[in-house]
């Protein structure tokens, strides 16, 4: 079987470094663009809820982060498994990138839900609650992937290992997540991710979707700006890069 | 299958020559057992209620100590090199490894959970079900700190970093134990997270020496 072109051109990094380059202003544009319709619409336009009043409209921004903070995980263990597997540099690359804005979310994620949690359910913090416990728990998975990245001078030993971590970590996040389900929650069932009618009015489920695209954007832009910076600190010792920064070739 | 007894015994005998290391880990659990009364209160009824928390607490915290230098003295003197280099297959090596360090370490622990647990005045009707939810979470929890120390073991000083990596994935465990216990501690039947344990460590036991033999293979290049 004969793979495109294509394909092999996204394990070189020139390419990639160029095809990012590419990619983030308008990423950037479609972001920013998402964010300022999906605020407004979410916290001007959309009416005020009949039970919270005007505190529900962080709806609008805690689901969306938290979202962002388990698909940032998934995209780093995905794209370690790839590179400790098929020995690609660049999906590496990908996972280390990945893993400073996941653990960002994943803290804004707790954030907001303290901050919507002390209005609405009267504490900013419920121990036996179990997408709380899961988010944080998830936090520390960020957490200890960054720790025993940091602890390896080797950077090739460091992208491997911390690839083992990342995707025993995937394997273990549901049943993290199904455990402490099992326990008994304040979190109300889900409403949006269900297949049949959502549970919440038109009105509000358009900004709410608004912004999901919004954040999601917004994480690939992120992850594709650092990841210029991860691929010229990679390469910095090839000619491309140093033909990049402009200096004389050693 | 002659390999996993002979790594087994090999294990076994290297650690019944160093009694007090093997001891070490023991010792810490009867110690942090005895600090939490302390620290809480002595009263008999509330430490019933907070014993089962504790020893189990203990028990994730004594394990993490006795297995974070589970692969690193055979690193040091280059057998396990050896072992990884000899047609046995690296899974069966790190099961063997696993189930001698359990033997040695993780079995007297729980033999001196009844003699503790009675000292936090919980009923001896208890006792069953949470020695039988320790013997079924400690092989997870052993593969998971395995884990952990062969992630770790090409570091010098892996110690700290273990906890950080191998404690927020041991939460089902703590769930469960738990709940198993505290069901046997109400009478009521515990067979429902028994049997999840059971299914976490048949999980864990089937696809946890994969991932340990691929991190030992990195650590040791």
């Amino acid at each position: 079987m004969r793979l495109p072109r294509w394909f092999h051109l996204l394990g070189s990094p020139p390419f990639v470094y160029g095809l990012a380059g590419r990619l983030v202003p308008w990423l950037r544009a479609i972001a920013i663009v998402l964010l300022l319709v999906g605020a407004y619409w979410g916290l001007a336009v959309a009416p005020p809820d009949r039970v919270q009043g005007e505190v529900y409209r962080i709806l609008f921004l805690h689901p969306q982060v938290a979202y962002i903070s388990m698909m940032a995980y998934v995209v780093m263990a995905v794209s370690a498994g790839i590179g400790f597997i098929w020995r690609i540099k660049l999906a590496h690359a990908v996972a280390v990138t990945a893993a400073p804005i996941g653990t960002t979310f994943t803290a804004c994620a707790l954030a907001t839900g303290a901050i919507w949690g002390r209005p609405t359910w009267g504490t900013f913090w419920q121990w036996t609650d179990p997408r709380i416990m899961s988010e944080t728990l998830l936090l520390f998975l960020f957490l200890g992937y960054l720790a025993l990245r940091a602890a390896f001078d080797d950077r090739d030993k460091a992208d491997r290992v911390s690839a083992i971590l990342a995707v025993v970590g995937v394997v273990n996040v549901p049943i993290i997540h199904y455990s402490v389900i099992w326990w008994n929650s304040l979190h109300q069932g889900p409403s949006f991710m269900k297949l049949d009618k959502p549970s919440i009015a038109p009105e509000m489920l358009t900004p709410f979707l608004i912004m999901i695209a919004a954040f999601t954007v917004c994480f690939y832009w992120l992850l594709l700006n650092g990841l210029r910076g991860q691929i010229v600190e990679r390469e910095r010792d090839t000619r491309w890069v140093k033909q990049l920064v402009g200096g004389r070739e050693a | 299958m002659s390999a996993f007894g002979a790594i087994v015994r090999r294990d076994v005998r290297v650690a019944l020559r160093r009694l007090s290391e093997a001891a070490n880990p023991l010792l810490f659990f009867v110690i942090v057992a005895t600090l939490f009364p302390l620290a809480l209160s002595p009263n008999a009824d509330e430490l019933r209620e907070v014993g089962v928390g504790v020893l189990w607490v203990s028990t994730l915290l004594s394990s993490l100590l006795a297995l974070e230098g589970l692969f690193r003295a055979d690193a040091d003197d280059g057998s396990l090199e050896q072992l990884m280099l000899s047609p046995v297959p690296i899974s069966v090596t790190v099961v063997a490894k696993i189930a001698a360090h359990w033997l040695m370490t993780i079995l007297p622990l729980i033999a001196l959970v009844p003699v503790l647990a009675l000292s936090y005045s919980m009923p001896l009707a208890a006792l069953p079900t949470m020695i039988g939810a320790l013997l079924l979470a400690t092989p997870t929890l052993s593969v998971l700190t395995a884990l952990g120390a062969a992630l770790t073991v090409s570091l010098r000083r892996g110690g700290t970093i273990v906890g950080l990596l191998v404690l927020p994935l041991t939460a089902p465990l703590l769930i469960f134990g738990t709940r198993a216990t505290d069901f046997g501690l109400h009478d009521e039947p515990a067979a429902g997270p028994l049997y999840l344990l059971a299914a976490f460590a048949a999980f864990a036991l089937a696809l946890g020496p994969l991932a340990i033999g691929a991190a030992l293979r990195v650590g040791v290049e």
